[in-house]
């Protein structure tokens, strides 16, 4: 300790605080609390997520431009409420390719590799990974020019559909297997916790009324029909100490 | 070369609802036993508190209390001139993996079987004539009768504290009960849950069509319990993380909650968790088990040798350690001979969504994995089959369990797939649908089977095991006809749209349907088709016992939990009766 200079202690320090002291420990906490509240029941765009730019760690930039192209067409934004690129589902993608899914976590990965049924399911050697980035190169290379993120919103769709339709071989991943990861990954990013780096502001969850990581309902089991109004809650603020349990339930063993 | 480890009287190969029941029960009846678990060492403090546990994407979608595919997968194909594949993600079913196996991910859902189920060929050949069942199906007795079960049922759900309302004590119907069910000699241990909206509604649509709805008999539980191991279990708050999560809150039967401290408590008892069973071990006669052959965390193989091998992994895994073990006579649907792996099972399950105004608020999120209201009218034989040319049936409710929008953010039919019209429809109609569910029987045929994969291995080299399997005729005409019923009770419930759909072949992997694999081991009579005697004891090696759903010699309407809790205290209590006091066939061949 006593060689740590003084510049190496604030770093430190500094990284501890910045990882154990999250933003709702902060005094305006209930005020935020509050905002969101009112987000949750008038449902504006005014106050939801602000298209943020993102710091791609698996996406190269020709990647990162098709993706956010592609998920903008396959849930867009309207008047109302966000889509999926204001709701950082291209991030959400981005960081799960980078790990331990992207490189084939609980995929079983053992050869020989056959084609089979529809009714077999996923049936490739390729990780989710090498899929995207095979898959996204063999397109931007079919397009060359006319680049996917340039196109009309209208020629977009038709090649979405003309991707999920299949038939398209796409550097050895069938367009149609393609499109339905894609697809996958797009509603995960949308409706996963925020702390996924999708779902920007729990945006989707305010679109439909799911109220998030809330531990208990008891008391509202039998109120038949009643609106849920309450802001939703991610993960990451149940950490603040707001863990929705019935205060008569604490955790322990009996 | 093994390390040859010190003997002890009882092996238990998995340590999940069966395997912590009997290691119990053994130890304190003064045996040495030792549970060797695959998975990991888990328990509900610290490991599936909250908010970790409420995160459907790592639990629900990226499946992280199942078995790892990475290590262990099951091929399957929907008929023999195919080749069969990995499942290479779980999609279709769930197998569990760790302590307390898949009784930790379950709902709670917590059926007896029919007393016709247990005579199901006597009775239907009784009722209908010789000539009325399809010639495929290879239905059977199962060598047991729903009497003597019926303590064993009894024990099982005072374990679990399940929650409910009968319908039958002792032959007297009761109202509010389910009134098709067997006999029950007391009420359930706890009252219903609350009926959440989705029930109640439901409940008024099957009245109007004279039907007989009841409160879904529930292992999450409706009030406090303290269960005949001294074990407290709270009540369930509706978080709706229920199935492919842990429970946090005590509040769900599984092994931790209902039994395995009372286990872990004893001297007599061993916990070996990380340890992958291998095999089990037969002299040179092939008739007597010396123990168990494992590999530890460490990658380090041992042998256990035990007086008794008691094989209480999940069903699937069950047939597979008796094929790698050679036990057993391997099934081969060519000859019909042969019945390891013999009548295999699944569910049939289908389902009907109804699309309600936007001012009737479902709150599909204020769930349990059990609560809601369902009818018994169409399950098994509950109704005459006789015009209707297929026997089976099943139970219909509204049961919907969680409103987690990864998964469920159902949309009318001619909803685009993608794109605005989808976003919009998702928003309209998120908290504004019931999802029904018909949850029916499922028959084993002569093709439908379990062997080993030819091809595939696992990662410790060993064959994986290869389904072969599609929904027979009889069960698709099942599913119509009680699909068509369930579409007619969403009519009467006051949407504006019901969708309806019934099953249809083929049988696909790539969609949830149930975890509800039956059969491979199947109980029975006669040793030219069953693989145990009526106590689970295997006719070919009688010190080895194998428990659970693959002794089931055809799937019921309904979830198999319960009937195999009861058939564990039924095996347990004929081992601690009969065969401790001299080991041996319980049943003269």
């Amino acid at each position: 300790m006593a060689d740590l200079s003084r510049r190496a202690v604030i770093k430190a320090t500094g990284a501890i605080g910045a990882t154990l002291l999250p933003v709702g420990l902060a005094p305006n906490e209930s005020a935020a609390q509050e905002q969101r509240h009112v987000a949750a029941t008038d449902g504006g765009l005014a106050a939801g997520p602000q298209a943020q730019a993102t710091a791609y760690l698996f996406f190269n930039a020709e990647e990162a431009a098709f993706v956010e192209a592609a998920v903008a067409r396959l849930i867009p934004a309207d008047d109302k409420w966000a889509g999926a690129v204001e709701a950082g589902v291209p991030n959400y993608i981005d960081k799960q390719l980078n790990g331990a899914w992207g490189a084939g976590e609980r995929l079983y990965r053992s050869g020989p590799w056959q084609a089979g049924t529809p009714s077999q399911g996923y049936q490739l050697p390729f990780t989710p990974a090498e899929l995207f980035r095979t898959a996204i190169a063999a397109i931007n290379a079919e397009l060359k020019d006319t680049r996917f993120a340039k196109m009309s919103a209208s020629e977009q769709d038709a090649y979405l559909h003309s991707l999920e339709a299949g038939g398209k071989d796409l550097g050895g991943v069938p367009s149609n297997v393609f499109f339905a990861d894609l697809w996958e990954a797009t509603v995960e990013g949308f409706f996963s916790d925020p702390v996924y780096g999708g779902n920007r502001d729990m945006v989707a969850w305010r679109m439909i009324g799911f109220p998030g990581a809330y531990a208990s309902y008891y008391d509202l089991v039998h109120q038949h029909g009643i609106a849920v109004a309450r802001a939703p809650t991610s993960l990451a603020e149940d950490v603040h100490g707001h863990v929705h349990m019935d205060a008569a339930i604490p955790a322990h063993v009996p | 070369m093994a390390e040859r480890l010190k003997p002890v009287n009882v092996v238990t190969v998995g340590v999940g609802m069966t395997g912590g029941i009997m290691g119990k029960e053994l130890a304190a009846a003064g045996l040495t036993v030792v549970g060797l678990e695959r998975g990991p060492m888990r328990d509900t403090v610290p490991d599936f508190q909250s908010p970790a546990g409420h995160d459907e994407l790592r639990f629900a979608i990226r499946k992280a209390l199942m078995q790892d595919n990475v290590k262990e997968a099951v091929t399957c194909r929907n008929s023999s001139d195919q080749t069969a594949l990995p499942m290479r993600r779980w999609q279709g079913f769930l197998p569990g993996t760790g302590l307390g196996g898949a009784l930790v991910h379950w709902n709670g859902q917590t059926y007896r079987f029919q007393p016709g189920d247990f005579i199901y060929r006597t009775h239907l050949e009784q009722r209908y004539g010789k000539n009325f069942v399809d010639s495929e199906l290879t239905i059977q007795d199962w060598g047991v009768t729903y009497d003597e079960l019926e303590p064993h049922y009894d024990r099982f759900e005072y374990l679990c504290g399940t929650s409910g309302k009968a319908g039958n004590i002792k032959g007297k119907i009761q109202s509010g009960g389910n009134p098709f069910e067997g006999p029950r000699s007391r009420e359930y241990p706890t009252p219903p849950m609350k009926e959440p909206y989705y029930g109640a509604l439901f409940r008024k649509g099957a009245e109007s069509l004279g039907y007989h709805p009841f409160p879904q008999p529930a292992s999450t539980l409706s009030q406090p319990y303290t269960n005949p191991e001294g074990l407290k279990l709270q009540q369930c708050v509706f978080c709706g993380f229920c199935e492919r999560f842990a429970c946090e809150h005590f509040a769900k039967a599984s092994p931790q909650t209902i039994v395995l401290p009372a286990a872990l408590k004893n001297p007599n008892y061993e916990l070996r968790t990380n340890c992958q069973v291998l095999r089990v071990n037969l002299d040179s006669t092939g008739k007597k088990a010396t123990g168990v052959t494992y590999v530890d965390a460490a990658g380090r193989e041992l042998e256990q040798p035990a007086d008794l091998v008691l094989i209480t992994a999940y069903a699937l895994n069950n047939v597979r350690m008796l094929l790698n073990s050679r036990i057993g006579k391997p099934y081969d649907p060519s000859t019909g001979e042969g019945a390891v792996g013999r009548n295999y099972a699944y569910q049939t399950v289908s389902g009907a969504t109804i699309f309600y105004d936007e001012d009737v608020n479902i709150n599909p999120f204020i769930a349990s994995g059990s609560s809601g209201t369902v009818i018994d009218e169409f399950s098994v034989d509950n109704f005459d089959h006789g015009p209707h040319k297929f026997i089976g049936g099943a139970y219909v409710g509204a049961i919907m369990t969680n409103g987690r929008p990864i998964e469920f953010h159902p949309t009318p039919p001619g909803t685009p797939a993608w794109g605005l019209g989808w976003k919009q429809a998702v928003a309209r109609h998120y908290n504004h649908s019931v999802v029904l569910t018909v949850h029916g029987s499922s028959h084993p045929t002569r093709r439908n089977y379990l062997d080993l994969d030819p091809t595939y291995k696992d990662a410790w080299g060993l064959p994986l095991l290869r389904v072969t399997f599609d929904f027979p005729d009889n069960d698709i005409r099942m599913s119509t006809f009680v699909t068509d019923k369930a579409a007619e009770i969403g009519r009467a419930m006051g949407g504006k749209i019901v969708a309806a759909a019934p099953r249809t072949r083929p049988w696909t992997t790539t969609v949830y349907q149930t975890t509800h694999n039956t059969g491979g081991t199947v109980m029975g009579s006669d040793p030219k088709t069953s693989v145990v005697n009526r106590y689970l004891q295997c006719w070919d090696v009688p010190n080895v016992f194998v428990v659970g759903a693959s002794a089931f010699a055809h799937n019921s309407s309904y979830n198999p939990t319960d009937t195999v809790g009861a058939l564990t205290y039924w095996a347990l209590d004929a081992i601690k009766s009969k065969y401790l006091k001299s080991p041996g066939p319980l049943v003269q061949a």
